[in-house]
């Protein structure tokens, strides 16, 4: 593997990204828009418990949405252009890590948004967002592999949520913990083990995602 | 032709049947004799596992050798999975009515984890629908087994023992310890594992044969 010829192809996400300013635009007005209609419609968020389980379920809908588009615009002819030119496993990295830095920069500013329209929770900042930072970037290898999938089936939007749903679900549950360790100021010494689980959780999505991806990929 | 292991499934499950109804069991608190449900739900369980881990196995084969006959054998193996996924929860929901005093629990990582697996076979069964191309198919249908079979194995085997559970083998719950499973109940509860896997594995040989047959026809 290659690591100009990755870094090559993340600056190429990056450059089509920003390139085409209204999806970028769209997901933006996405979150806020979310968050505006559940602080409308909570009014005011009184428990800790609700407060957690209302930001994750934004927080998976947002990643979804977002990650669903990571392969519907690889047309056939790209396609065929990227299968002669990089390998496997270099491509899917490259949509990993490109996924992974966009979920943790809008995964930042769901957050700020979520906590100005709602109010913040959180007692203990650090471990919230290494709990947001490393469940982002476990989702993001999770829904990379699964948008490929999708994108291969016909591209099916509502496939992409059929299939990652249940596969997200225990991720989900290790990040609602965790973070809600962190809304409640709970130790370190605590919660460390959450953290580990989802550290390893990374490790064990992106490897399988690298694996597996070339199976995927010709036709 | 009926072969030995089809006479031994029928054999070691009408044994278990009726036998742990009868057996000796130790008396423990709040169990009682709701114990006896070790005999049914638990390796009604394991023939599911089992079946979905052959699933697994052959979704491996079909990306290493790619051969239909493998895919073929993968897609029935989770579909015989699924449906001993449903005596399962009726057995489970069962005992924890008289134990626990509820049906369900959302409280519980093992109770979830049998709940996303079914979810998360459900979605293979639409990702194969969706999908024409008969090797297509194969293919990204054997990507997402795999990748949901880890996952899957990750919620229900690892997640319950670091947080607490209400279920049995965790928190200090009776079980398999060596305190709950006396002589008397190995000598159901291990037959009457070995028994409902040798009847999963019936059920997918004659699903299986039917699945290729069918194929067999298609293709002329």
């Amino acid at each position: 593997m290659n690591t100009q010829l990755l870094s090559q192809l993340i600056k190429k996400e990056f450059l089509l990204e920003f390139r085409q300013k209204s999806t970028l635009a769209g997901i933006l007005v996405y979150i806020v828009a979310t968050v505006f209609i559940s602080a409308l419609c909570f009014k005011k968020v009184i428990q800790p418990a609700v407060w957690n389980a209302l930001f994750w379920v934004i927080f998976m809908f947002i990643t979804v949405n977002v990650s669903s588009k990571s392969f519907m615009q690889e047309t056939k002819g790209k396609g065929l252009y990227n299968y002669l030119y990089y390998n496997a496993r270099t491509f899917i990295l490259s949509k990993i890590i490109y996924n992974m830095l966009l979920m943790a920069a809008l995964s930042m500013l769901t957050f700020f948004f979520y906590s100005w329209f709602v109010g913040s929770m959180v007692q203990d900042f650090g471990m919230f967002l290494l709990a947001l930072l490393f469940s982002s970037s476990a989702f993001s290898g999770v829904l990379s592999l699964m948008s490929a999938i999708a994108s291969k089936a016909n591209n099916n939007i509502s496939l992409m949520a059929i299939l990652s749903f249940p596969v997200l679900m225990p991720l989900l549950l290790v990040s609602v913990k965790l973070s809600k360790h962190a809304i409640d100021g709970l130790a370190w010494s605590v919660s460390y083990k959450y953290l580990l689980i989802l550290i390893m959780l990374n490790i064990v999505v992106v490897a399988l995602a690298t694996l597996l991806f070339n199976y995927l990929w010709k036709e | 032709m009926i072969k030995w292991w089809k006479i031994a499934a029928v054999i070691l499950i009408l044994y278990t049947l009726v036998w742990g109804m009868l057996a000796p069991v130790p008396k423990l608190n709040i169990l009682y004799e709701t114990i006896r449900n070790l005999f049914y739900h638990v390796p009604i369980w394991f023939a599911m596992i089992f079946q979905m881990g052959y699933s697994v196995v052959f979704a491996i084969r079909h990306l290493s050798k790619n051969d239909l006959r493998s895919d073929i054998i993968s897609n029935q193996a989770a579909q015989t999975g699924l449906f001993f996924a449903l005596p399962g929860l009726l057995t489970g929901c069962m005992w924890a009515k008289f134990t626990w005093g509820t049906w369900w629990t959302f409280e519980d990582p093992k109770l979830n984890g049998v709940a996303i697996a079914i979810l998360i076979y459900l979605a293979y069964f639409i990702l194969r629908s969706s999908i024409d191309d008969e090797l297509k198919r194969a293919r990204i249908a054997a990507v997402y087994n795999i990748f949901a079979f880890v996952m899957m194995f990750v919620f229900i085997m690892i997640l319950p023992r670091l947080t607490d559970s209400l279920h049995p083998g965790n928190g200090g719950n009776p079980a398999f310890g060596k305190y709950d499973l006396d002589n008397d109940m190995r000598m159901v509860f291990y037959p009457a594992v070995i028994g409902w896997v040798l009847l999963s594995l019936w059920i997918l040989d004659v699903k299986k044969r039917l699945a290729i047959l069918t194929h067999k026809k298609n293709e002329e």
